[in-house]
């Protein structure tokens, strides 16, 4: 009604009609895929410093500071260890205490993504409803600090499977690619529970109960003997394919010269593991990516 | 026509076109709808959990709030167009669709290029110092970081947070809320928009800082193609816009010449 008035030389036209005729695009539309990545591309710099921001940010509060990133790893480890280790004896395994934190610190690089992931969007709908960028910057820069968190707690794990007598031996390039696969998988995991928790805001609260339960199923606090020995064998070979326990089992055989593992051949573990990081992290990407215009409505 | 749209930057270009009244956003029985949770966000204790999501199978605790009812309307390119309204009336709302920021539940907007939302706003990480949101801000307006170093030190300049001693470097929860918003609208603006929309911007800060930020807002309007301004400051709407939209509880109330429109909603403020 109010703009009949003014758009005389195209009036008759609706609304729709007009926008067509002067090549208006739709507000907030969903780039094609290659478009989208290509502006991810363009944004790196802001995922890099948004990333940084946070690390600095999580730790600003507190007194020691940047300290923490190795002092949190260490105190896990320490607590775990007299529970597991010390109370509830687990003689089992030879060189306990660092199978112990290859696991805890495996998994925890996960855990944190995942369970971060859940508030990318629905932390972060101020700057989302404020910015125009593309949202897949947010969910990656959370597997970035994640990245640098675990760097601090590998540098710590190292320290303990020396003090534990483990040797240097060439196996321990294998945590390279092992570590890059299992952050390709975190990427994919973390755009996927984005995109969830942004629509259901109770994923949050669920989260803590299936990270406990995915980290009993992943032999991080006790032997991955213990599948073989209580489970039925299908159910077994079923745990065989669960991605936390072949990327902890990859970072095992890397560091450890007696670790147990549950899958004996080499092979299969890299596949799986590869299979995981190209399914999840492709996968992830494109889940997110088709919710794209809808992270303002929160 | 449509290629000549591409040169909206250009400033020579963009104005003696007004006439040919090319559209730049046309917004189409817009409907928007929020979804709010009324529960309490629950702490991350497990039991606090379970217990919410067995009361939210019973009854869910969703209500909608409807902040937008079927606007529709054209705006050109070369307007400066106001929008005022009572608080709540879903002004801010309106721009954030527009910009696309928030999609439109029923109905389209459709727009010229991208447009650029220019609030205070934009959540900063208040952790962190003045200096670092800068770099960020910037970097999530799509500078490159070369655009950045250039332009951070004008921004910090132009904010004036410098004033009483190095606040810069200072985490932004030390600032007053004023120097914040100050640094914020310094951000936003620091960058060339085609469709510009301004929210409430002009508000913040003090006397001296309002000079310098209308004066900013002036230049970018001329840069822009067309400029969409909120403000509960009618003067400032008077000053800057030819052309205002009234809205009300999310209904498009009034479209026209600002002096109509203002003088019908100054009786209808003040009958209430």
């Amino acid at each position: 009604m109010a703009n009949t008035a003014l758009a005389d030389p195209d009036s008759g036209l609706t609304q729709a009609q007009l926008a067509a005729r002067y090549g208006l695009r739709v507000a907030g539309e969903r780039p094609s895929l290659a478009e989208y990545s290509r502006r991810l591309w363009h944004y790196r710099h802001f995922i890099a410093a948004y990333a940084n921001a946070k690390l600095v940010a999580s730790y600003s509060n507190a007194r020691l500071g940047q300290l923490w990133q190795v002092l949190t790893p260490l105190t896990n480890a320490a607590v775990y260890f007299l529970i597991f280790g010390i109370v509830l004896k687990q003689n089992s395994i030879p060189n306990f205490i660092a199978y112990l934190c290859t696991g805890l610190f495996i998994f925890n690089f996960t855990q944190t993504a995942a369970q971060q992931g859940t508030q990318a969007i629905s932390g972060n709908l101020g700057l989302i409803r404020a910015l125009h960028f593309p949202r897949a910057s947010l969910p990656l820069a959370i597997t970035v600090t994640q990245f640098q968190q675990l760097l601090g707690s590998l540098a710590v794990l190292i320290a303990i499977v020396l003090v534990t007598g483990e040797p240097i031996t060439l196996a321990w390039l294998i945590l390279v690619p092992s570590v890059l696969l299992q952050t390709v998988f975190n990427a994919g995991l973390t755009m996927a529970v984005a995109r969830m928790g942004a629509k259901v805001s109770d994923l949050r609260q669920v989260m803590p109960f299936v990270m406990r339960a995915w980290m009993y199923g992943s032999g991080v606090l006790y032997s991955v003997a213990l599948f073989e020995e209580s489970l039925p064998g299908w159910a077994t070979r079923l745990v065989e394919f669960n991605p936390m326990l072949v990327y902890i089992e990859l970072a095992r055989t890397a560091l450890l010269e007696q670790a147990p593992v549950l899958n004996s051949s080499l092979p299969q573990l890299w596949l799986v593991a590869a299979g995981w990081a190209i399914v999840m992290g492709v996968g992830g990407y494109l889940y997110f990516w088709r919710g794209e215009q809808e992270y303002g409505r929160g | 026509m449509a290629e000549l749209n591409g040169l909206s930057n250009d400033v020579t270009v963009a104005l003696p076109q007004i006439r040919e009244r090319i559209p730049t956003v046309v917004v189409d029985d817009a409907h928007v709808i929020y979804r709010v949770h009324k529960g309490a966000s629950g702490g991350s204790s497990p039991v606090a959990a379970l217990r919410r999501m067995v009361t939210r199978t019973s009854e869910p605790n969703i209500r909608e709030v409807h902040a937008v009812k079927g606007v529709t309307f054209t705006a050109y390119r070369g307007e400066a167009i106001g929008l005022i309204g009572s608080n709540g009336s879903g002004k801010s709302t309106l721009l954030r669709a527009i910009a696309g920021l928030l999609p439109v539940n029923r109905g389209a907007v459709y727009t010229q290029g991208q447009p650029s939302l220019l609030g205070v706003n934009a959540a900063l990480l208040n952790d962190l110092s003045g200096e670092r949101n800068v770099t960020l801000g910037c970097l999530a307006m799509g500078m490159s970081p070369a655009d950045v170093q250039r332009q951070a030190p004008e921004i910090i300049e132009f904010s004036g947070i410098n004033q009483r001693g190095d606040f810069a470097s200072l985490p932004m929860r030390t600032y007053s809320s004023g120097m914040a918003a100050r640094l914020r609208f310094s951000i936003a603006a620091a960058k060339k928009h085609d469709v510009l929309l301004i929210d409430e911007a002009l508000a913040t800060g003090d006397k001296g800082f309002r000079k310098r930020s209308e004066q900013r807002v002036r230049e970018l309007r001329e840069s822009a193609g067309t400029v969409f301004l909120v403000s509960h400051q009618l003067s400032s709407v008077r000053d800057t816009c030819e052309r205002t939209i009234w809205l009300e509880s999310g209904v498009l109330r009034m479209d026209g010449p600002t002096d109509e429109v203002v003088r019908a909603y100054e009786a209808f403020a003040n009958g209430k």
